[in-house]
């Protein structure tokens, strides 16, 4: 497929073979395979629903497929009972136990592994430092604030040294600013500590900006396992071209030239010569989208949404049925109902559900 | 699917340490022998002995007045109670003297109150039954009103307040219509409690008019009889009815 | 205390001296027609009851009955009495007794029950409360038909073959226990499935995710913060258990007697108010000091359920 931007081994850790779960009528997980490797930071990424929580509860236990085979290490996962696995979770509600200070909190895991006093207490120091803890070691849950409790929560899990640690939409309770932070932090921490994260959300730009590679899931299905930037600029089907970043999504047929929208006319898009006379779905992102060139198609500014470092505009073309999305840099040398032209080259497109 | 829990086995006793008496009072109602421990046939002949018994007609009669009076009485003062505690006051103490009813044994409130009655030399009759009920029922309406109106939005009063309603009008036409639910829970809870209520009753009741539980109890300590088991198991299906009624009726009201 | 924070804030812009006053008028008026009906009744008919019963406990019998107003401290000295004292201690033990079985068959219960699935939950509670709203005379006197030398139970296990003669089962400590534990198990149950219903079921996979056992995992989590609803389903047990007069009366055959009777006798037979006033002190200490520790440990896991 593509390069990684992390620096995973590449041997596979997990391996997740055909897995299916079905509550009631809901097929939560349908004949899902895939490898998660050695000290990569994987991410599930999809919408609520979709299957990535069921997936993270099997791979901790709290879940049983009803097919399949999971694998660690080669061996079999499904025949460990949750409290035996080498795998540790951050519960997205954190699920710190309110009757305990942070460090027995944290101590509580080593217990029960029977690890000695003195090594736990040495260990509980050493990873409280490691998520900048150190002083609250005395605090209860509840005299901490989100991002410490979250810190607290993550510190848990990874005194432990599982082989994997998978968090729960690990951001998702923490406000904007914390969040930035913390983003920085696992980041870091992964590559200290070295163990294998597998991340659940639904965020997009949480796991873009976080995973090496990133699972895309819809209705119990993977739609596609990619690194961000292929996953971004070369999406596999619509759903991930429609749920990764703003897209413009236009169906029409395939011709020699482009493909051919009735009442629009030929839009530039690769060559599939393999395709011509099949229906298919053209996505352009709106960065690509140029405004002003000298072909293309003709329509008139109907929203101009200023973000700071750019603006996206919004263009009504006659024949298609959405406004066309183009992000311009700085500030839009065009108003609200001027007549433009928009352009994009066929290179900067992709070609979806061909049939 | 789910493996074998070792919980069912207390669980499983728990249930049939509840029921199994029950199921042999019902059984036993219908029995023909004299005593009400052998089996002698199906004969419903014990309940037409029950409907000629003046003392538990008489009984029931005066538990109902009792329990009508008493009920009507706790629901106003409790639901006052309820909406002075939440909204105008944080004290503790008045806290725990508005539970403290409720939580109290019985015989410390029977004694209390029959010296009471006594000191402002009170004749006793069904009226000190009534009003010693008052004081439980208007705790347990209290209690159960001040549940609901800790899930009542306060906002709804001040946006009353704010379009122009005077304090009695938003008490009336926002307070009082959001706390029904709990109202009338409380009231049927004040109103099956008093129904069955024993010790408080034996120590205020006049020498003339004993309640059903009075009547019961006499019954029972003079001898037992199968007329008992028929009483018994009419009164286990009207409470049974009831408190399956009271439970579709607050599924209802949760509803709305 | 801040008006901002009442109904009675003032809605209106014109907060001056008048608008205050008027608004603390309002607020006065609110209190009184609220608290004062309630409170008014439940000072007469409670605190100045409870209040007598007090002061007798100071006072003595008349010959003939009636109280003479004469404050001594016999009735203490009397208590402490070894007949009285013994008597207190069947009552506390028994009671004492009757909580322990209702937690051992309460808890898993409750815990049973909260796990069940959400329709099913509703149904077994009510069928847990439902005994608990027949009348109470009624409870115990089935329990004499079980009991009984010619009850049920004898009878079946003569009839099997597994017993010559009817065991005495009426008329035992035990049978009062039983009675006792018949009475008030449901009130063991509900505030213990309501502990165990709020608990965050995540909490206990997060044990099970750092390895715990799933007994470890009971008790080191689960119990722990369940801790104020075990206490609570005990005090709701042992309180009135304490005070019961009809249970060791009807189950108990006079031959165990336990504090509620003497108080019944000591207003109802002997006529000796003070005394009973004084037994009926006892029992009220006993549960503030219940009600106490009950307080202390559940402020000792505050914050800790809602963290």
């Amino acid at each position: 497929m593509s390069e990684h931007r992390g620096a995973p081994t590449g041997e596979p850790l997990v391996s997740i073979q055909s897995v299916s779960r079905r509550f009631g009528d809901v097929q939560a997980l349908e004949q899902v395979s895939l490898e998660i490797r050695q000290g990569e930071f994987f991410a599930l990424l999809g919408p609520s629903g979709c299957g990535k929580t069921t997936l993270l509860r099997i791979l901790a236990g709290f879940e049983h497929p009803d097919s399949g085979s999971v694998t660690l290490d080669g061996a079999d996962l499904l025949a460990m009972a949750p409290h035996r696995r080498p795998v540790n979770l951050m519960f997205q509600s954190y699920a710190l136990f309110p009757h305990m200070n942070v460090a027995k909190n944290i101590a509580y895991g080593l217990e029960r592994e029977g690890v000695p006093r003195r090594e736990i207490r040495e260990r509980v120091d050493e990873v409280l430092a490691t998520v900048g803890l150190t002083g609250l070691a005395r605090r209860r849950p509840h005299q901490l604030s989100g991002g410490q409790r979250q810190r607290v929560a993550l510190a848990r899990a990874i005194v432990k040294r599982p082989r994997l640690l998978l968090l729960d939409e690990p951001l998702s309770a923490l406000d904007k600013k914390v969040r930035a932070e913390m983003q920085l932090e696992l980041k870091r921490l992964q590559h200290e500590v070295g163990i294998t994260f597998v991340v659940v959300t639904h965020d997009q730009e949480e796991a873009m900006s976080l995973a090496d590679r990133i699972a895309v899931m819809s209705e119990g299905r993977v739609r596609q396992i990619d690194a961000p930037v292929p996953l971004y600029e070369r999406p596999a089907d619509l759903f991930v071209a429609d749920f990764i970043g703003a897209n413009n999504l236009i169906t029409g047929v395939v011709t020699t030239d482009g493909l051919r929208v009735p009442d629009v006319g030929v839009l530039p898009c690769p060559a599939a010569p393999d395709a011509v006379g099949a229906t298919a779905t053209l996505a352009v992102r709106p960065e690509r989208v140029r405004l002003g060139a000298d072909g293309g198609l003709v329509g008139v500014v109907r929203d101009v949404t200023f973000f700071g470092g750019t603006t996206r505009v919004a263009v009504d073309v006659t024949g298609l049925d959405r406004p066309l999305l183009a992000t311009v840099a700085g500030a839009a040398a065009v108003g609200l109902g001027d007549k433009t032209r928009v352009d994009w080259s066929g290179a900067d497109a992709v070609l979806l559900d061909r049939a | 699917m789910r493996r074998f829990s070792w919980l069912y086995v207390p669980a499983g006793l728990t249930y049939l340490f509840l029921y199994l008496p029950i199921v042999v009072l019902v059984v036993m109602s219908f029995n023909a022998a004299e005593t009400p421990y052998r089996w002698d046939g199906f004969d419903t002949a014990w309940y037409g002995r029950l409907f000629d018994d003046r003392a538990v007609r008489e009984g029931l009669i005066n538990t109902l007045v009792v329990a009508a009076g008493a009920t009507a009485l706790s629901t106003v003062l409790g639901t006052l109670l309820a909406v002075g505690l939440a909204r105008y006051t944080r004290s503790k103490l008045l806290d725990a003297i508005a539970v403290a009813p409720a939580v109290l044994p019985d015989i410390v409130l029977a004694i209390g109150l029959l010296a009471f009655y006594t000191a402002v030399q009170f004749t006793l009759g069904l009226h000190s039954i009534l009003l010693a009920h008052t004081v439980f029922g208007t705790a347990f309406v209290a209690a159960v009103v001040r549940t609901r109106l800790a899930h009542i939005d306060g906002s709804l009063e001040e946006a009353s307040r704010d379009l122009g309603a005077t304090a009695v009008q938003t008490f009336v036409r926002i307070t009082l219509p959001s706390l029904a639910p709990g109202i009338i829970a409380g009231a049927l809870l004040a109103f099956s409690l008093s129904i069955d209520e024993f010790v408080i009753a034996f120590f205020t009741a006049g020498p003339q008019d004993p309640t059903l539980p009075i009547v019961i109890y006499s019954m029972v300590r003079f001898g037992v009889t199968p007329e008992i088991n028929a009483l018994a198991t009419l009164l286990l299906a009207v409470s049974f009815t009831f408190v399956i009624a009271a439970q579709r009726l607050s599924r209802l009201t949760e509803s709305l | 205390m801040s008006s901002t924070l009442t109904p009675q804030r003032a809605a209106r812009t014109d907060v001056g001296p008048r608008g205050r006053r008027a608004a603390r008028r309002e607020r006065l008026a609110g209190r009184l027609a609220t608290l004062g009906p309630g409170l008014g009744y439940l000072v007469v008919f409670l605190l100045v009851p409870l209040a007598l019963v007090l002061s007798y406990t100071l006072f003595h019998r008349g010959r003939f009955g009636g109280i003479v107003y004469e404050a001594s401290t016999d009735n203490f000295t009397r208590v402490a009495d070894g007949l009285y004292l013994g008597v207190i201690w069947t009552s506390v033990k028994l009671a004492g007794l009757t909580t322990l079985l209702a937690l051992l068959l309460g808890y898993p219960t409750a815990y049973l029950i909260a796990r069940l699935p959400r329709r099913w939950r509703t149904v077994a509670l009510v069928l847990v409360v439902l005994p608990f709203w027949t009348n109470f005379l009624i409870r115990t006197y089935a329990w004499i038909i079980l009991l009984n030398s010619e009850g049920v139970i004898n009878r079946t296990l003569t009839g099997i073959g597994a017993i010559d003669r009817p065991l005495e089962l009426l008329y035992t400590p035990g049978a009062v226990v039983g009675g006792l534990l018949y009475a008030y198990l449901p009130l063991m149950v509900l505030p213990l499935y309501s502990a165990i219903e709020r608990l965050d079921p995540q909490l206990r996979e997060a044990s099970a995710n750092l390895g715990a056992r799933p007994a470890r995992t009971f008790w080191s989590v689960t119990l722990p913060l369940t801790l104020p609803g075990v206490l609570t389903g005990c005090v709701f047990v042992f309180v009135p258990s304490l005070g019961n007069f009809v249970v060791p009366e009807l189950l108990g055959g006079g031959r165990t007697v336990m504090v509620g009777n003497l108080i019944r006798d000591q207003f109802l037979k002997a006529r000796d108010w003070p005394f009973g006033s004084t037994l009926a002190l006892v029992v009220i200490a006993l549960l503030v000091l219940l009600l106490m520790a009950q307080a202390w440990a559940t402020r000792r896991l505050a914050g800790g359920n809602r963290a």
